[in-house]
């Protein structure tokens, strides 16, 4: 740990809350241009956070303190995630706090709170966006724990930082059937668990289709900001855990000075940039899925990633 | 630590027997005036549960470093064969389990009974702490003679306090559906121990322990405790009488069973495969892990299509009592291979979940019997919106509730992660098949958390928010302050065993000192684990849980200083239509349908639909087990058909059994001449 440590463990949190609404704005503005519509601004969502923070929250009658903390756990937990991912650099100290099954822990609890204040209220959306939401969570948050244990198997530990020094420190570039594995499973699991066609879709408000959405349709104001906030910091983090996994290029080892954590920021928004165009991109070409569909979807992520699991046992003995 | 160990060292066994006897003098004071509740319930319990808590202290002590095993030979039993008592860091950690979660019950309990429930409380009193003597009995024996005889008292004791309310037909049949699986499980355990003793007709554990067995009936003597072990805990496919006994029985009682009495199961396991069999060939192990996770996963499953709040518990136990034998399993298929520390994490990852699910599993169950109290419903599809009327039992019930769905920094999700880091270390198990094999075994530990997640969400979704399902659920009231007091302590356990889980595992380390000969690498603080090595994996409960609250509190405090708490209260939006009626919401069938839909196969399903010309259109759905259907009703035809043949020679008339007589002897005489 060098003395930069604090500094850029509390700098990776500020800078993750901070560009997570401009990866939405960029992916936003990539899907435009690909279906030819007039592309928003790429500030649009700081607009939106600004606009619904200055509301007054409507609240529903029967609302209980549990609706009214949800979005605060929400965000909690998602900015403490954005914490242990190496997204800037390997040298986190609070990464030994909390390693990738936390991180999925983490997520799971963000879910169970979100599902459990969509229940609050009582509404017909509300019900049914949390038991949508479930089902799709309990599927994908165990593919997601074994794409990582992909990782794990590959680098004997499930602390991010050392997966990312163990892919640094290999000589030159080895291929590893495993991880191609994985790496499908994860983005399946990435357009699930994020509300992204085919199994959800963000921009929607259609009944029958929405899953996300209906769940937080009771939120208003600065409650629905931070709902929206830790939705896209989410997002933020799947993408920093794919590149932690898949391409952790760039990304500053623990003896890095200020400039090669400058030289990693700019790294890391290339990444983000492509990553977004090409989540853009998956999403204009693929039809949204009927909602029965999705756990033939995610049986298969979770599949592959075991498959993944398997072919690096298998190659290994 | 050491010092009270020190000072404690001779007097533990004798303390902890005291105390055993002053729960059977607490329960026999309760027939003094067996219908005064004042008395029985709000003297006598609390009584109770000061006793529970000497016991966790002494089992506490007993798990201190260089705590010899203390054992003593009782002045009664059989003329020649007097109870011997053995009190060691596997005992004392399962008095711990015992103590703590049952002073939390028992006050509880103080606060729940009251009269015109079926027994009269006196007796209740009497069942209810023979039942909790007789478990820390059975933890205690140190021979076969006192382990059976605490286990059938067991048994029977927890058999009466199943059948409370014994007019109710359906109670009846769950309880003697328990008594018949109590005793199949008893009888295995039985024979079990008469191949233990090797053939020296020594019944006490000292000798069993040194007794050689050859493989074969080693192995005999491991599948007799599986099975009879995991009749009481609720392995499948033996776990048929669980989702009946534990909704029939008084919250208190439920929780005691599925809380304490199953861990019990578990202690006996641990005692018969690691202590006196000195585990075995790698098979057993993998036998128990895959029983294990097959248990998990079928009890998750079942667990979700549940429209019983107490039915869903009960499977919901099954699933954890799962997930405890697959780390068990898992254990004793690393110490096969004499991977101790890889042995000696699995275990601790068994022993904490087992922990843990003492807890949070009592505390769900007292939390339903307070529901219960309050609004006569055990069916979720008439629950609801409890939040606003009984917002304590609703807030403690909710730490549970992330306690059980795994989630950090809560208790659950350290176990998981334990049992998760055991099995990713699985690969380095030196056999070319099982290191493949076993790693899969975290695919179906992962599914099974998940599934537990979803359990949850349905459980305190429908039951404490949405809107009231029914009118008269306006006038529910919250717990009293007895049964507050009792969840609150249960709710503190699992918060503190979340955020000092490298406590816990503490006391677990005595255990796998005894059982094993290792213990797993201490975490730098009480708070901060690292099993295996720090760059391996480490989980530090504080921390995140400081982490966590300080970003809430910074958010909080940020939103409201640069803008506004203002809060407007508006009606719900309700898609356009006049009224949002609580019939709109989803009902418990509805929130499992989806699991119905992918596990199709795990289920037996009966469906009536509604026709198209039907008057008054109904749908009835009834979800099944195919063991029931496939493997009990078909043996308990076959010991009908059986009893019937049998029955013919019975005939009632004198003349016939004359004749038996007369045949009788002349079979006799024909032996003789």
């Amino acid at each position: 740990m060098n003395a930069l440590a604090p500094v850029s463990q509390l700098g990776g949190v500020v800078l993750a809350v901070a560009l997570a609404p401009l990866l939405a704005g960029w992916v936003a503005q990539c899907r435009a241009w690909l279906q030819s519509r007039s592309a928003p601004s790429l500030l649009l969502p700081y607009r939106t956070l600004r606009k619904l923070f200055r509301k007054d929250a409507a609240l529903a009658t029967q609302a209980s303190p549990l609706f009214r903390a949800t979005p605060y756990a929400v965000f909690g937990a998602m900015a403490t995630a954005a914490a242990i991912i190496p997204s800037v650099t390997t040298d986190l100290p609070l990464a030994r706090v909390a390693d990738a099954i936390a991180l999925v822990g983490l997520f799971a609890t963000a879910r169970m709170f979100i599902a459990l204040a969509a229940m609050d209220i009582g509404t017909v959306f509300g019900s049914m966006g949390a038991r949508r939401e479930m089902m799709i969570g309990f599927l994908a948050e165990p593919a997601l724990l074994m794409v990582l244990f992909n990782a794990f198997l590959m680098f004997g530990s499930t602390a991010l930082p050392t997966i990312v020094k163990g892919t640094l420190d290999a000589d030159g570039l080895t291929l590893h059937p495993s991880l191609a594995f994985a790496g499908v499973a994860f983005v399946m699991v990435l357009l699930a668990e994020n509300a992204r066609i085919p199994i959800d879709n963000p921009g929607t408000h259609l009944e029958v289709t929405m899953i996300h959405e209906s769940m937080v349709l009771e939120y208003s104001a600065r409650h629905l900001a931070l709902i929206e906030w830790a939705s896209w910091l989410k997002l933020f983090n799947y993408a920093c855990i794919g590149f932690t996994l898949f391409v952790p290029w760039g990304i500053a080892p623990h003896t890095a000075g200020p400039s090669g954590l400058l030289l990693a920021i700019v790294w890391l928004l290339v990444k983000l940039a492509v990553a977004g165009a090409v989540l853009a991109v998956i999403e204009t070409v693929s039809a949204k899925l009927r909602i029965f569909r999705a756990p033939e979807f995610l049986s298969m992520a979770f599949l592959l990633a075991v498959l993944g699991l398997l072919v690096h046992l298998l190659l290994q003995s | 630590m050491h010092g009270v160990s020190a000072l404690t060292a001779t007097t533990t066994l004798t303390a902890l027997l005291g105390l055993v006897a002053s729960w059977l003098l607490i329960g026999a004071l309760g027939l003094v005036q067996s219908n005064r509740i004042g008395w029985v319930a709000r003297t006598l319990f609390p009584l109770g549960a000061l006793v529970a808590l000497g016991v966790a202290g002494m089992g506490a002590v007993s798990l201190g470093t260089g705590f010899a095993a203390q054992t003593s030979v009782l002045a009664f039993g059989l003329p020649d064969m007097p109870f011997h008592v053995r009190l060691d860091a596997l005992s004392g950690f399962f008095l711990l389990l015992l103590g703590t979660a049952g002073a939390g019950i028992s006050i509880f309990a103080a606060g729940y009974f009251r009269h015109g429930e079926g027994t009269a409380p006196g007796l209740l009193c009497l069942q209810y702490h023979v039942f909790l003597a007789s478990m820390a009995l059975v933890v205690l024996a140190d021979d076969a003679y006192l382990f059976m005889v605490a286990w059938e008292t067991m048994a029977l004791s927890s058999y009466f306090l199943v059948t409370t309310q014994h007019r109710i037909p359906e109670i009846q049949r769950a309880g003697f559906l328990y008594l018949l699986m109590a005793h199949v499980g008893a009888l295995a355990l039985l024979l079990c121990f008469g191949v233990l003793h090797g053939g020296s007709w020594l019944m006490t554990f000292d000798s069993m322990r040194a007794a050689t067995l050859s493989p074969a009936w080693a192995a005999a003597a491991f599948l007799l405790a599986l099975f009879g072990f995991g009749a009481k805990a609720g392995l499948v496919p033996l776990h048929v009488w669980l989702p009946e006994a534990h909704p029939a029985a008084p919250s208190p009682v439920s929780a005691m069973m599925s809380g304490l009495m199953l861990k019990v199961a578990v202690y006996g396991m641990l005692r018969i495969s690691f202590d006196l069999l000195h585990a075995g060939p790698w098979w057993w192990g993998m036998l128990t892990l895959t029983v294990g996770l097959v248990t998990a996963l079928f009890g998750a499953v079942f667990a979700a299509v549940q429209t019983d709040m107490k039915r869903l518990l009960a499977y919901s136990s099954i699933e954890n009592i799962g997930l405890i034998f697959a780390a068990l399993g898992l254990a004793l298929l690393c110490y096969a291979f004499d991977m101790r520390l890889l042995a000696a994490l699995a275990l601790a990852a068994a022993l904490l979940h087992a922990l843990n699910h003492a807890l949070f599993k009592s505390l769900l169950f007292l939390a339903t019997g307070s529901v219960l109290h309050a609004t006569r419903e055990r069916s979720l599809g008439k629950l609801g919106g409890l939040i606003r009327r009984m917002p304590w039992v609703a807030t403690l019930a909710l730490v549970g509730t992330l306690s059980l769905a795994g989630l950090p920094p809560l208790n659950g999700f350290v176990s998981e992660w334990l049992l998760l880091q055991a099995f990713l270390s699985t690969p380095s198990i030196p056999h070319a098949f099982i290191n493949m094999i076993v790693p899969l075994g975290a695919a179906v530990v992962a599914l099974t958390a998940a599934l537990a997640g979803y359990v949850m969400v349905k459980f305190y979704g429908v039951i404490f928010l949405g809107q009231p399902r029914e009118p008269s659920l306006m006038q529910a009231h919250d717990a009293g302050w007895l049964e507050r007091v009792g969840l609150a302590w249960l709710a503190l356990g699992c918060i503190l065993i979340g955020v000092f889980p490298q406590a816990a595992l503490d006391a677990i380390a005595g255990v796998t000192q005894t059982l094993l000969g290792t213990v797993i690498q201490r975490g730098p603080a009480p708070w901060w684990i690292a099993p295996v090595a720090q760059a391996q994996a480490s989980y530090n409960g504080l921390w995140l849980l400081l982490g966590m609250a300080g970003v809430i509190a910074m958010m909080f405090v940020l939103v409201r200083r640069m803008y506004h708490g203002r809060v407007r209260r508006v009606p719900p939006w309700n898609c356009g239509y006049p009224e949002l009626t609580p019939r709109m919401q989803d009902t418990a069938e509805g929130f499992g349908q989806p699991i119905r839909h992918m596990f199709g196969p795990f289920f037996r399903i009966e469906r009536e639909l509604p026709a198209a010309d039907d008057q008054f259109p109904h749908y009835r759905i009834q979800i099944d087990d195919h063991f029931w259907h496939g493997l009990y009703l078909p043996l308990a035809r076959i010991v009908g058909w059986l009893a019937d043949a049998l029955s013919m020679l019975q005939r009632g008339r004198l003349a016939i059994y004359l004749m038996y007589s007369f045949l009788t002897l002349i079979v006799l005489l024909v032996f003789v001449l």
